[in-house]
Formats: structure tokens, sequence, C-alpha cells
């Protein structure tokens, strides 16, 4: 007799609804609530998001904009600084980790595909992030502006769902710096060195640059192509250069000579998110443990 | 005799410079319990690996109920219980949030949880965080995994380092449970002396390679190693052929065959003789002794 695959039994497959998907993001988010990551991150960002607010209203009559646009301002560069490094800290740790306290090989023996644990790894550590920002940023917006009209919550609004998406994308990377290294460690200086690149590195490569060549005799298309190659550049000029921000920031200024429009850039940001992820799915399915 | 639910077939298996398995033929069979005994390094875990297809063989052929496990069928992990060598579970979880998961990746019902706490001995401390066990009982807790869902075939990766010998008893009466069910459980250790009387088949590898294959009474019969006689003498004794210890007292060694005659020999005048003591070759000197022959 062959021992064929249909001799398994069958009484251990009885299905469930819920997917594996949803059970594997479930268990992440199960754990940044239960090591106070959800908390910590939340307290952070409603601490400083309330300092910005409540310290940036005190001008407000002279500029003429409303009180929740100015926080919302504020906000948004906030959200430059502290959203992608929240991201990478939650990402690194998710490949690299398990392999380091020996559950991922447990986890890969399971009947569960490797780009399940890819995408639920990504929509937990989403959906912890998205809590984060919403209660964080939202109790400042409360704070100063509960009163205030529905444009400027429109605007508030667009700003924290574009504040969520540049998280997305720093977790597709820091995933993907955890999919590739074997050690936590190095996924952690990977991910340190990405925040530094694209936070801090790039845009003042870019500001050199701009200078260098008298911030004219640049094409209108290099321009837009090196906003595009940096996600927090496009995120800028996402919430920073349009409506009622763009008169506060300047932005808008360079808002008008592009070719970016919100569409295109929150295209540019998904495929921010979309690339790293793929690959990160990629690397993984090859990997032998 | 059915075919074997796992089999390895001139299995080799090299990082890069490094021969982890070298052209191996194991095959193991339902209702069987076989102990992997070799160093740390000698090749077990990556065995482990490629019988649950999360490695590739560089070459050679594994087959668990006769497919490749590397083929990722879904059917094939359903039925695989695996307990890896020294897994952390998340601190801050529950037990039973933690068995629960792996239950629902199973596709089991919620049900099954309370059963298999009971099964482990843990029932009252499912509802603690798994960061407040001690360490037998996260070694517990791990072999509650493995057995989710009655699966056919057992894979434990070091179960009982860290148990106390109760502990240990229970782990194996749980394991011999689920052979005489029809599983096929596989141990692997570095220690064989624990597995006496919980093996039916030992199976010793050395530097990737296996070098030997057999019950524990074959493999001491293969070995034929020497027997310990230690006595001490009441009056005057002619030691001609003993050695004399410090204690006064003498020893020799003699073959599994010689014993008998030796002792009726000794014994022929009991007044002769104020103790003996008689020591079998352990299950450690067996391992030696493969380990060093191996060597030569």
């Amino acid at each position: 007799m062959t021992a064929t695959a249909d001799t398994v039994p069958r009484a251990t497959r009885r299905e469930m609804p819920m997917p594996k998907l949803v059970t594997l993001a479930g268990k992440e988010i199960r754990e940044g609530f239960r090591n106070r990551w959800v908390l910590a991150t939340t307290l952070l960002l409603a601490t400083l998001a309330l300092t910005l607010a409540l310290l940036g209203s005190a001008p407000t009559g002279t500029v003429g904009a409303s009180r929740l646009d100015v926080v919302t301002v504020s906000l948004a560069s906030l959200t430059i600084f502290l959203v992608p490094l929240i991201a990478l800290l939650l990402s690194h740790d998710a490949i690299a980790g398990e392999a380091e306290r020996g559950t991922l090989l447990l986890l890969l023996s399971y009947p569960v595909s490797r780009t399940a644990v890819i995408l639920g790894k990504f929509a937990g550590q989403l959906a912890i992030l998205a809590v984060a920002t919403v209660i964080g940023y939202g109790v400042a917006a409360v704070a100063v502006g509960w009163n205030l009209g529905a444009a400027s919550w429109a605007a508030f609004g667009a700003m924290t769902g574009a504040s969520i998406l540049l998280g997305a994308v720093f977790l597709a990377l820091g995933l993907l710096a955890s999919t590739i290294v074997r050690q936590r460690s190095t996924a952690g200086g990977i991910a340190i060195g990405l925040w530094l690149l694209f936070v801090l590195i790039y845009d003042m490569a870019f500001l050199g640059i701009l200078v260098a060549s008298g911030g004219h005799s640049l094409p209108p298309l290099l321009v837009d192509m090196l906003l595009a190659l940096n996600p927090t550049d496009a995120y800028r000029l996402l919430t920073l250069g349009s409506g009622g921000a763009g008169g506060l920031t300047g932005m808008g200024a360079l808002a008008g000579h592009t070719a970016l429009t919100p569409p295109l850039l929150v295209t540019v940001l998904l495929a921010w998110t979309a690339a790293p992820l793929a690959l990160a799915a990629l690397v993984f399915s090859r990997r032998e443990l | 005799m059915t075919e074997a639910t796992i089999a390895l077939r001139g299995v080799t298996k090299r990082y890069g410079p490094i021969t982890a398995v070298r052209d191996l033929d194991l095959g193991l069979h339902a209702g069987e319990v076989v102990a992997l005994v070799g160093h740390n390094g000698a090749g077990k875990t990556t065995q482990i690996k490629m019988m649950l297809g999360l490695a590739r063989p560089t070459a050679g052929t594994v087959r668990l109920f006769g497919a490749d496990p590397a083929g990722g069928g879904f059917g094939l992990r359903a039925a695989v219980g695996y307990l890896p060598e020294s897994v952390s579970f998340h601190l801050a979880l529950t037990g039973r949030e933690t068995l629960g998961f792996y239950a629902r990746l199973k596709r089991l019902p919620a049900d099954h949880l309370a059963a298999a706490f009971a099964a482990v001995g843990l029932s009252d401390a499912a509802d603690r965080a798994v960061g407040t066990y001690s360490k037998g009982m996260r070694q517990r807790l791990g072999l509650a995994q493995a057995l989710l869902g009655q699966p056919r075939v057992l894979i434990l990766d070091e179960p009982t380092s860290g148990l106390d010998p109760a502990l240990r008893r229970d782990f194996y009466a749980i394991v011999a449970a689920r052979a005489a069910q029809g599983a096929t459980v596989l141990l692997a250790s570095h220690a064989l002396t624990e597995l006496e009387g919980s093996a039916d088949r030992v199976v010793i590898v050395d530097r990737g390679a296996k070098i030997a294959d057999g019950t524990l009474d074959d493999l001491r019969r293969i070995a034929s190693l020497p027997v310990h006689v230690k006595m001490r003498p009441a009056g005057a004794f002619a030691a001609e052929g003993w050695r004399r210890l410090a204690d006064g007292s003498f020893e020799t060694t003699v073959d599994a065959a010689g014993k008998m005659p030796l002792l009726a020999r000794l014994l022929a005048d009991p007044g002769a003789v104020a103790d003996l003591t008689v020591a079998e070759p352990t299950l450690d000197d067996l391992y030696a002794h493969f380990l060093k022959r191996e060597a030569a």
C-alpha cells in the first residue's frame, strides 16, 4: 500500500469561517495591545499632538487660518518624523524576531502560506498604527477644534488618513528588512538607516541640489521624480501642499509647479507600500529555514 | 511491512561548505517511537526541517505520507505535530490565547482547547500569561501545541530538556499513548539515557551520517560492551586478573557471555564475598562506543 495525501485524516480539516490571514493579524494586534505598544504609541502621539495643538493655537488670530488647520499642519510635520519611526520599530521585529524566538519554524510547520504570514503581520501592525494615530491625533483635534468647520475637519481627516498611509509604507519597508536579514539586531539597524535616509538625509541632499542649482534650473519632471522617490516627500506634498495648508506652509508654492496631483501622490504612497510587501513575500517564500 | 510514513532516501543537505546531513536513509513507520540521537550539531534539526518541508535536500528524496513535504500541501501539514527545540512563546499572551492561535491555524474548533490543556496538566494555568510559567510549564504548553488535532506524525526536538524526572515520565507516557493509537513519533535528543524504555528504535547520527539504527537490545548486542564487576572480598583473595581499588575492593571487566560463569565462580563460596556490584553498560557507554567507532 502506498500512503498518499489522501490518507491524511480529514477530521482535522473542519473548516472555520475565519481566514488564516485574520488569525495572524489578530494575534499581532493582541500582542500589540498586551505588550503596551498600542498604549505607549497612542500616549506618545496624543501628548505631542496636544502640545503642538495648544502651543500652535495661540497666534491663529493674526494668520487668519482656522485653529484646526494650524493643528493639521503641525501634526503633519510631526508625522513625518514620528510615524515612520514608530512603523519601523514595530515591523523590523516581525519575521527576524520570530526566527530568533524559535516560533517562526513552528509557525511555518503549520498549514499556513508564507505570503499569509507576511500579509497577516502587516495588516495587524497597520491596525495598531491606525488606532494609535486616530486616537492620538483625534484627541488633539477635538481639544482645539471640535466646533470648527467641516472643511477643516475634512482636511484633518485627510491628513490623518495620509499619515496612516505613510505608516503603511514604513511598515512594509521594515517588514522587508525583517525578512531579508537573519538577525533582529541587523533588521533594527537597517530600520534606523531607512529612517535616517528617508526622513533626514534625503531631504538635506535634495535641498542641497536645489540650492546649488539656484532653484530654477532643475527640470520640473526631475523635481517630481525626486519627490516621488521619497515617500516622506510625497506625504509632505500631499498634506502640506494643498487646500488651506498650502498657504500656511509655503509648500503650496512648490505644489503649484508640480504635476504630482493628490491622487497621483496617493498612488505613489500605495506603490511604496505594495512593492516592499511583494518583495518581502517573494524573498520569504524562497527562504530556507 | 507497511509503507513508511516518513521516508528519507539518500538524503544529503549542504549549507555552503558545510554538510549537515550526509547520504541518509531513514524510514519511520506508524505506531513507532524512534529516538534520533546525536550531539548538538550532528544534523538532527536539519533532518527535521526537511521532514517538515522547511528545507529542501541538496540530494535525495524526502517523503511524508508518500508526498513531498516541501510541496506545501496543507493537508500534510495539518497531520503533523511539531515541537521545536527551545521555542519561546509570546510572554504577554495567556496559555489559552497561544494555544487558541495555533488551533485556529489548524482550523480546529475552540472546544478542543480544554482537552488539550488537561492532557498536559495545564488546566489551572491556561488563563495565566505565558511569562508567569515555569520552564516545565512552557515545555508542556509546547507539547500541547504539538498534540493539537491528533496528528498522525509527532516530531519533538529535544522535548524533555528542562523537565524534572516526574514530568519527563508523564511526557513519555503521553507520547507512548499517541504511538499506541498509531502515530509515528520522532524524538530528537542528545541524551540517550533518558530514552531507555520509551523508544522502540534508536538512530544514532554523527556529523550528519547515520552510524547506528536498531532497538536498544540490537545496539547492545552489536556493541558487545563489557560488563563491569566489582567485589569486596571477605578475606584473602587471589586477585589474578582483577584490579585492586583504593578502598580494598577489586574490579574487572567481562564480556556479556562470560558474566554468568564469572558470577557462579565468585559465589561458589558465598562466605568469601562481602559485597558484589555488577554494572551493565549504560546507554551513555553505548552511545560513546558508536561515536568512537565512527571516529576510528
